[in-house]
């Protein structure tokens, strides 16, 4: 006589399909829009009259950006890789090299006084005919090299990356390294139709 | 002990649980379906470029979209092949773009407004003129916040 071959439970069947829910619901996150953020300035006040703010030559960061999708970084070509280290340098200037930004001695939370940059800024313009991909990977160097010169401060001091320090922290890293891009208005110089 | 009799005690049959596997998958397949999401339909072609320094959008309801692209071939007879403004599901000017916001902020609670982002979704190889104007007219509008959209770039060190 053959034997009975036992049936396979089927109790459990109910547990592992709830599991499987349970794991279709958290993983549907339905594809998270992520890009890059950034802050417009507010419109220009017509009333306002127009000062030329001086700011010294060694203190502004030149990035121009032509219809050609090439780079003019304070007088010199450069290719896109290199954006970030000499942005960094500029930022930092770990050398107090005289041709970059001023430095000053500043109390800062935490830190104690510290010698900062004192007002660098990065200007960045771009061609009517620079396309957006070009504009958008040059941007993405620039905040990145901020960004990492606060994780390489945040490491240094609190063995930790900027976003998981505190506020407070994170402020006071935010006053070393100031987040300062100025677009100014494009330029139809050389565009290509 | 025949109090104890087997067959005195009377039962109630117990409620049969075969059927529970195929609700919950009937639940499952629904979920399933229902989490797509809700997007316009896409009329302009859009490869978003690429970059590393992402933030993500975390609470979609307060994001407003704006798309920058070259229309698809169905719409290319009518609008040509020159990058259009797609806002909701029409194609627009960039002077629409101050109504459209107005109207994106009206949609929302008082508190949630100064919270609100623009994302602008644009193909990479659109030209910064367009975008210049995009930009004009949201600086007009008053709405600052605003988030260029791209993919993560994948590192190949």
């Amino acid at each position: 006589m053959a034997k009975k071959v036992p049936e396979i439970p089927s109790a459990s069947m109910a547990d592992i399909a709830f599991m499987l829910l349970i794991f279709f619901l958290v993983t549907t996150t339905m594809d998270v829009d992520s890009g890059l953020e950034r802050r417009l300035p507010p419109p220009a006040d017509p009333n306002q009259a127009k000062t030329d703010i001086q700011i010294n030559e060694r203190n502004i960061f030149v990035v121009l950006v032509n219809a050609q999708d090439q780079l003019l970084v304070e007088n010199d070509w450069l290719a896109i890789k290199d954006l970030r280290t000499k942005t960094k340098e500029f930022l930092d200037n770990p050398s107090n090299l005289i041709t970059l930004p001023e430095k000053e001695v500043k109390d800062i939370p935490f830190f104690g006084p510290t010698e900062i940059v004192k007002n660098g800024v990065i200007s960045l313009r771009n061609d009517f005919g620079t396309t957006y991909g070009m504009y958008l990977q040059v941007q993405n160097e620039l905040v990145a090299s901020v960004n990492e010169l606060r994780d390489a401060k945040a490491m240094e001091k609190w063995s930790k990356k900027f976003v998981d320090l505190t506020v407070d922290q994170q402020d006071a890293i935010k006053m070393i390294y100031p987040q300062k891009i100025s677009e100014a208005e494009p330029k139809k110089v050389g565009s290509v139709k | 002990m025949s109090k104890f009799k087997k067959d005195s005690t009377k039962e109630l049959p117990s409620v049969s649980t075969a059927s529970l596997p195929d609700i919950v998958f009937m639940l499952l397949c629904f979920f399933m379906v229902t989490t797509t999401m809700r997007e316009v339909t896409l009329m302009v072609k859009i490869k978003k470029p690429e970059a590393t320094e992402l933030t993500k959008l975390t609470k979609k309801t307060l994001v407003s979209f704006i798309y920058i692209g070259q229309p698809t071939l169905q719409y290319q007879k009518v609008f040509g092949t020159e990058p259009q403004i797609q806002l909701n599901d029409q194609f627009a000017n960039p002077t629409d773009i101050l109504n459209f916001i107005t109207a994106e902020r009206a949609a929302r609670e008082e508190a949630e407004i100064p919270l609100m982002i623009t994302s602008i979704k644009a193909d990479e190889s659109t030209k910064m003129r367009i975008v210049t104007e995009v930009k004009e007219e949201l600086r007009k509008a008053q709405a600052l916040h605003i988030n260029y959209s791209a993919r993560k770039k994948v590192d190949l060190q």
